[in-house]
């Protein structure tokens, strides 16, 4: 169980990367996880060749939900926006390296799916969760 | 009894095994013969093991606790809507939404995407033998937004009068069709893939009454292409109190919820709410647990036993019934002959009132349904006031079959008829 709270884990919440809102910005999206009131807003600048070139959080919620947006940011950084949409639900599993029980993937995720609704729209981030 | 030896595997002795209830003895000395399955249908072990289990191992509720018994309790809550998503080839789970059964289903459209989209002008295209659920929610839309509700006659032999249907959608402005897949007093299988593309072509949108056909038939959602689709789950194995609404996603998409509340909504301020993502913006409170969890369950039970081999089974008892009702003086029995119809026999028997058929039945342990079956209308179009129904399922055999005939004889004794 305390495999969940590794101390990067702990770091990334308590110390969020990439914090604060870009201003102006190209992409920006906010989104909750309406079961447990997590809430992540992000807003990205992209290059000319849609290279992500800076990436700003808020957000408030368990440390699950906001230690994978800070690393899931560290991730997306200098990729293009193509690069970035190939980042899938196991992706964001790895890159945390922590057991999930069910009831929290849905706070690990809360990152990225805020990424793609943002940036790529409703469905592709559906497709996303909805893989078996 | 030889009308037992099947000419396919079904050996219906290990399902009826399967039901406590059917082991029972109705009266001292006389066992039950339940023949009121289109009004509910008996439960078998797993469903009834599966409510317990739920209730003593794991009851919490879903989607909110971080602890294990809420963890258990929504993956099998959300388990049971793969399995229903499965059984009727929905494109994916987020159409399956749960309810408490057809009619909430249906009230759910009426309130949401026909308030939305339903007015003065347009019209709603029913048929005359609907059951009043999917009547009355169209009439007390109707009343408030002003449109017109047609209904297709039915004819002599119990089913639609197509004609009049196809002129409805070339000379009105029909935006819905409305319709029931299997009549619960006919038995009449309606074409509904046929109607719905007819709809389709005609610009309107299709909603179909599954609550007869499901337990009974294998349905494909991606063959019918309707655009709703209602069932219960009672009427086929599960427990009461859950059904299912199945919606193309597009049209969910675009609907506004109906019920607010808990686990509906994305965000909440006292200004204004957003709605959650398919389905959850359509399940408002907690859900149906128990419920949708023992649903599941039926699902498995009627797929291992294999919904052709039942539809099978129930067709060799329907033909039965039919054959042995039509050797009974004074017996008419309504709708399309064996063959075209579901295994359901409603029936007057002259000189004695439907409830006294079923009274005397019951003397008996056969257990029928008298009265309207909730389609007044239809019984109006046939002038008579009442019927008593036999309706069948894969637990029944032809035993049971004979002892409605027995019964009826009975009661012909009884009122020297």
């Amino acid at each position: 169980m305390y495999d969940m709270y590794r101390e990067n884990i702990l770091d990334h919440a308590k110390n969020m990367r990439n914090r604060g809102l870009l201003r102006p910005c190209d992409i920006e999206f906010e989104g909750e996880n309406p079961l447990c009131g997590d809430h992540l807003h992000l807003t990205l600048r992209v290059d000319e060749n849609q290279r992500i070139t800076d990436v700003g959080w808020e957000g408030a919620g368990c440390a699950i939900s906001q230690a994978s947006a800070s690393m899931l940011g560290e991730q997306i950084l200098g990729k293009t926006l193509e690069e970035a949409r190939a980042i899938g639900k196991e992706d964001v599993f790895e890159m945390l390296g922590i057991p999930l029980s069910a009831n929290r993937v849905k706070c690990a995720l809360l990152g990225l799916k805020v990424l793609k609704v943002g940036a790529y729209g409703l469905a592709d981030w559906q497709k996303t969760e909805d893989e078996e | 009894m030889n009308k037992n030896a099947f000419l396919y595997d079904y050996d219906v002795e290990k399902v009826r095994a399967d039901f406590p209830i059917l082991q029972q003895e109705h009266h001292a000395g006389v066992p039950l013969v339940y023949l009121d399955n289109a009004a509910s249908s008996q439960k078998p072990l797993p469903v009834i093991a599966a409510l317990d289990d739920y209730y003593r191992r794991y009851n919490a509720n879903v989607h909110r606790g971080i602890h294990k018994l809420s963890e258990e309790a929504t993956a099998a809550y959300e388990d049971a809507r793969l399995k229903v998503k499965r059984f009727i080839n929905a494109g994916s789970k987020r159409e399956v939404i749960f309810t408490r059964g057809t009619t909430e289903s249906i009230n759910l459209v009426a309130q949401t995407w026909g308030r939305a989209n339903l007015g003065r002008g347009d019209v709603v295209v029913a048929t005359m033998m609907e059951h009043h659920s999917n009547i009355v929610p169209w009439q007390i839309l109707a009343a408030e937004k002003g449109f017109t509700i047609r209904y297709v006659p039915v004819l002599r032999d119990g089913t639609l009068d197509l004609r009049a249907y196809d002129r409805y959608l070339h000379e009105e402005n029909v935006k819905l069709v409305t319709v029931m897949h299997t009549s619960n007093m006919l038995g009449t299988v309606n074409p509904v893939q046929a109607m719905a593309q007819q709809a389709h072509n005609a610009g309107a949108v299709v909603v179909v009454d599954g609550a007869q056909s499901t337990p009974h038939m294998p349905v494909d959602m991606q063959a019918l292409n309707v655009d709703f689709f209602a069932f219960s789950g009672h009427k086929m194995c599960g427990p009461t109190g859950i059904g299912v609404l199945y919606g193309k996603r597009a049209l969910l998409e675009a609907m506004p919820p109906w019920m607010g509340g808990g686990d509906m909504i994305s965000r909440v301020t006292l200004e204004g709410s957003t709605w959650n993502e398919l389905p959850y913006k359509f399940e408002a409170g907690t859900p149906i647990i128990a419920g949708a969890i023992g649903l599941g369950y039926a699902i498995d039970y009627l797929s291992a036993v294999g919904m052709e081999k039942i539809q099978a089974h129930e067709r060799e008892i329907g033909a039965y019934a039919l054959e042995r009702l039509a050797e009974v003086p004074g017996v008419t029995v309504y709708g399309p002959e064996a063959g075209q119809k579901g295994a359901v026999a409603a029936f007057t028997l002259q000189g004695i009132h439907a409830h006294d058929v079923a009274q005397i039945l019951d003397a008996e342990g056969v257990a029928v349904r008298a009265g309207h079956h909730c389609a007044m209308p239809l019984h109006d179009h046939f002038g008579i006031p009442a019927t008593a129904r036999a309706s069948f399922y894969l637990y029944n055999t032809m035993a049971e079959v004979d002892a409605l005939i027995a019964g009826l004889y009975k009661a012909k004794q009884a009122f020297a008829v």
